[in-house]
């Protein structure tokens, strides 16, 4: 064990820990807004039980993104110093951004959200909300920046013995944000869509009292789940095409070819060895990759061993070959949630022509379903940041000789069990409230001043 | 002015209203379970703090972006070098946040009264590790040659950081009870004031030290001679002055007076340190300045564009949400926390 990895470790465990609020903070807050627009446009009081009811979720799982986002913003300080002193020139600017123009819009707002309901006027409040859904989502626009630059550096030069920044605008417009963000976006959308239409689907099954609420709240969101699915898709076919030419490797890796072939098969499933960079066993469909890769049957696609060997001689004498099986099987699982998903939201909505689907087996799947979302977008970000290993950043600095020399193996064991322990208790709370409030129900009455506990 | 020093000084301005707000957001938590008696009261002091906790917590956070965007190697020295008392007032810092949302979500009394302990503690460490930390700034640590810390964790536990630790608690407690004497309704706000008038004491006892241990641990007065000057002879004197209104019942002049210390003697903190961000204590010449930890001057230009646009408007939309909820909190109030 050395401390590279246990730093690395910490940062995947806090990350995807993050990342687990993240994409239903992205996506409900828009739904949200959506809903309390529909309440202030109609009068309808059933739209505002809806955003209530909707919202106080989303509170309690915007609290868990709130705090375990504040140990990211100094974790890059604290474990990869080095890094820091590199890249800070350029990659302290986003996150600073990232806090003036979103943060504090959306947590001011929030404040004003949850307290101002007999305080401001309606239509204040409605737009209050979206303000809080906007800036969450610029909030993702700008960490995204940085995480691009690190995929895709540009808009730099090598000066002084760091990079430096060169251009602002490169870095905005650098095209890997432009596929990243919209990915994310919809993706979190999918989230959102799934998270309300599965726990919807269990009270319509369940025929609780409130039906009509859940029943509104299932078209709307399954509409929304089949959005932000066929979006997310459709983007994410793009982002493997702009992959392949920026990161030849993660390709490769993702696919575990080994050999550079034109054209190039697709794996269905492979078992490698991947010491010896060799098939074990492998279903493979010929040509599929390189449609993948560029709309047509026919084309390049380089492979591992091909591109290990051109790094050596750029990059000098070292393994360029990020861990393949790890790339390979989160890249399939996303995939395959994703199929999953689109093939539960088509159904429901297409049933949900007329009412809501009446199909009790698949009412109950979907309550399982919200699983699903979460599970691709963990595996996505592990394949987009282990697929891009051994580097911190693209061909600038290795992830090795980032981390911070001042801090000791012990020092880092410690704050990885103390950081894992105390995110692993907060889970149980969290889900338990969020289970207690999602099989609550609405309250009746609609009343602005519910006089009892945790009412928003 | 250069940038460099608009940028030295920009940070400070976020420092100063961070120790501010979250000064009195840190106070209402250390005192909530002693000055609440009851459930209902418990929740009327947490929900004081309801609506605007999270905004006053950004001006940490951006302090923490500004430092990595202006100053890289403070950033990287400071974070990486403080490494375990950071991973502690984060610890803090997070159980303290989901508290306030989880505490009154169910009616147990036993769940109610952990999370409660929690936002105790969760406000406790990092209100006197700030103290800690900042102190330690100004005496200097080990710093080599690489602007890497060599120090350890025990080293960052001296006297005076720990004088400099008591006096950031025992005022952000005092300012949490001032600020709860404007705010709560219901008779509460008269317990609030006694309170004050306890705290007072120990407030004054702990700056006093630390402004000697100053003097006496620190080069500062060899850099900035023995007249300490107006900045922090005002921080000194509104606390001293507090006792006055306190007694009075003069509530407003009060909480006018704690922050004017609080925000005095955070400038007083770096004008000690200025133009240096770390000191190092192994030689003068590897301390961190605001020249050698900088970033690029385009990177400092980009960013002042950035700053003087936004940071105006934060401020006005700030200021609009405690206008919004100017009002006493009574027991009848809208309590979400
Ligand atoms: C702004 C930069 C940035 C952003 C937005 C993200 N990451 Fe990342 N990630 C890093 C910057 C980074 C890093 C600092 O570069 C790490 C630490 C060590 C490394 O190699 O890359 C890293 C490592 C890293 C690892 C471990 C890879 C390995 O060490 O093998 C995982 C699983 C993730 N990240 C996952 C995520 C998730 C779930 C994110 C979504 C919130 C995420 N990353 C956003
Ligand atoms: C590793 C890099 C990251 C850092 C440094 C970081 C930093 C932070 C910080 C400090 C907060 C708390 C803000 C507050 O108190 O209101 C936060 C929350 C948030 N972050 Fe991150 N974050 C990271 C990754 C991401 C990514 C990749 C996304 C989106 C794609 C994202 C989206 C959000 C959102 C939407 C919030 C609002 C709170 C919530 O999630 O419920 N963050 N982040
Ligand atoms: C056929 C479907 C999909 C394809 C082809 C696809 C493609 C991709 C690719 C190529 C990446 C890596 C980008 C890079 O490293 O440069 C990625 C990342 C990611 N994917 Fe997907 N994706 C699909 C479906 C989904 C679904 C359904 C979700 C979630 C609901 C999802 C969530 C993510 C996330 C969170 C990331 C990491 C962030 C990023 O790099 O964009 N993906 N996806």
């Amino acid at each position: 064990m050395d401390v590279v990895i246990l730093a690395r470790l910490q940062f995947a465990i806090t990350t995807v820990y993050h990342f687990f609020f993240v994409p239903l903070t992205l996506g409900l807050a828009v739904l949200v807004a959506i809903l309390e627009t529909m309440y202030v446009r109609t009068g309808d009081e059933t739209y505002k039980k809806m955003t209530k009811f909707w919202g106080k979720l989303f509170l309690i799982n915007f609290a868990m993104g709130v705090v375990t986002g504040i140990v990211q913003e100094f974790q890059f300080g604290m474990n990869w110093s080095e890094y820091s002193r590199f890249m800070g020139d350029i990659f302290g600017a986003p996150l600073a951004i990232e806090a003036l123009l979103a943060f504090y819009v959306e947590s001011v707002f929030i404040g004003v959200w949850i307290f101002g309901w007999d305080k401001i006027s309606k239509g204040l409040h409605a737009t209050v909300m979206w303000l809080v859904a906007i800036a969450s989502n610029i909030s993702a626009l700008w960490i995204l920046v940085a995480n691009s630059f690190m995929q895709q550096p540009v808009g730099y030069v090598l000066r002084n013995g760091r990079a430096e920044m060169d251009s602002f605008f490169a870095l905005l417009a650098n095209g890997h944000v432009w596929v990243q963000w919209p990915h994310v976006f919809f993706s979190a959308v999918a989230t959102a869509g799934f998270f309300v239409a599965g726990i919807s689907a269990w009270h319509i099954v369940r025929k609780s009292d409130q039906v009509e609420v859940f029943r509104r709240s299932f078209r709307i969101a399954i509409l929304y789940a089949t959005i932000g699915v066929v979006l997310s898709m459709l983007v994410g076919h793009s982002q493997a095409q702009y992959m392949t030419r920026i990161q030849p490797m993660k390709m490769a890796a993702a696919e575990a070819l080994w050999e550079t072939e034109d054209p190039a098969a697709m794996s269905l499933f492979t078992i490698g060895n991947e010491k010896e960079r060799r098939d074990v066993f492998a279903i493979r469909v010929p040509g599929l990759l390189s449609f993948l890769a560029y709309n047509k049957f026919s084309g390049e696609v380089q492979g591992i061993n091909n591109l290990q060997l051109e790094y050596m001689r750029i990059y000098g004498p070292g393994d360029y070959v990020p861990p393949v099986a790890v790339s390979y099987w989160t890249f399939r699982i996303m995939i395959g949630t994703g199929t999953a998903m689109l093939l539960l939201a088509f159904y429901g909505l297409w049933k949900a022509r007329q009412g809501v689907p009446d199909n009790a087996l698949y009412l109950k799947l979907m309550l399982w379903a919200i699983a699903l979302p979460y599970i691709a977008n963990s595996a996505g970000w592990i394949f987009t940041e282990v697929g891009r290993q051994p580097w911190i950043v693209v061909g600038l600095q290795k992830t090795a000789d980032a981390v911070s020399p001042s801090v000791g193996l012990g020092e880092v064991l410690f704050s990885l069990i103390a950081f894992t322990l105390v995110y692993g208790l907060l889970m149980v709370a969290d889900v338990v409230l969020l289970k207690k409030y999602a099989a609550a129900g609405v309250p009746d009455g609609g009343s602005t001043k519910p006089a009892n506990a945790g009412a928003v | 002015m250069d940038l460099n020093t608009l940028w030295f000084a920009l940070i400070g301005v976020l420092f100063v209203g961070f120790f501010f707000l979250e000064g009195f957001d840190y106070g209402v938590g250390i005192l909530h379970p002693f000055l609440g008696k009851t459930d209902t009261e418990r929740r009327m002091i947490v929900n004081t703090i309801g609506p605007v906790w999270d905004g006053n917590e950004v001006w940490m956070i951006t302090a923490g972006g500004a430092m990595f965007a202006a100053f890289p190697h403070w950033y990287a020295t400071l974070f990486s070098g403080f490494y375990l008392a950071l991973v502690l007032m984060l610890l803090a810092l997070i159980v303290r946040g989901v508290s306030f949302e989880f505490r009154s979500k169910m009616e147990d009394t036993r769940w109610r009264a952990l999370w409660d302990w929690m936002i105790f503690f969760g406000s406790f460490i990092p209100a006197l590790l700030w103290g800690v930390a900042l102190a330690n700034l100004i005496r200097g640590v080990p710093i080599d040659e690489r602007m890497t810390y060599v120090g350890g964790f025990f080293n960052l536990l001296n006297p005076y950081a720990l004088i400099g630790g008591l006096a950031s608690l025992t005022i952000f407690t005092l300012h949490g009870a001032t600020f709860l004497t404007l705010k709560l309704g219901g008779g509460l706000e008269n317990r609030a004031r006694d309170f004050a008038g306890k705290l007072w004491y120990p407030a004054v006892l702990f700056l006093f030290l630390f402004v000697a241990g100053t003097y006496w641990m620190t080069d500062v007065h060899e850099r900035l001679g023995l007249n300490p000057g107006v900045v922090p002879t005002v921080a000194v004197l509104a606390l001293f002055a507090s006792r006055w209104t306190i007694s009075n019942r003069r509530d407003g002049w009060s909480f006018i007076l704690t922050a004017v210390s609080i925000v005095f003697a955070t400038v007083t903190v770096f004008i000690a340190l200025f133009p240096r961000v770390m000191v190092s204590s192994l030689n003068a010449d590897w301390s961190l300045t605001i020249y050698n930890a900088a970033s690029s001057p385009y990177t400092l230009k980009v960013m002042s564009i950035v700053a003087g646009l936004l940071v105006p408007v934060v401020l006005i939309y700030q200021s609009w949400t405690y206008w919004i909820f100017r009002k006493r909190i009574t027991p009848d109030s809208h309590l979400h926390y």
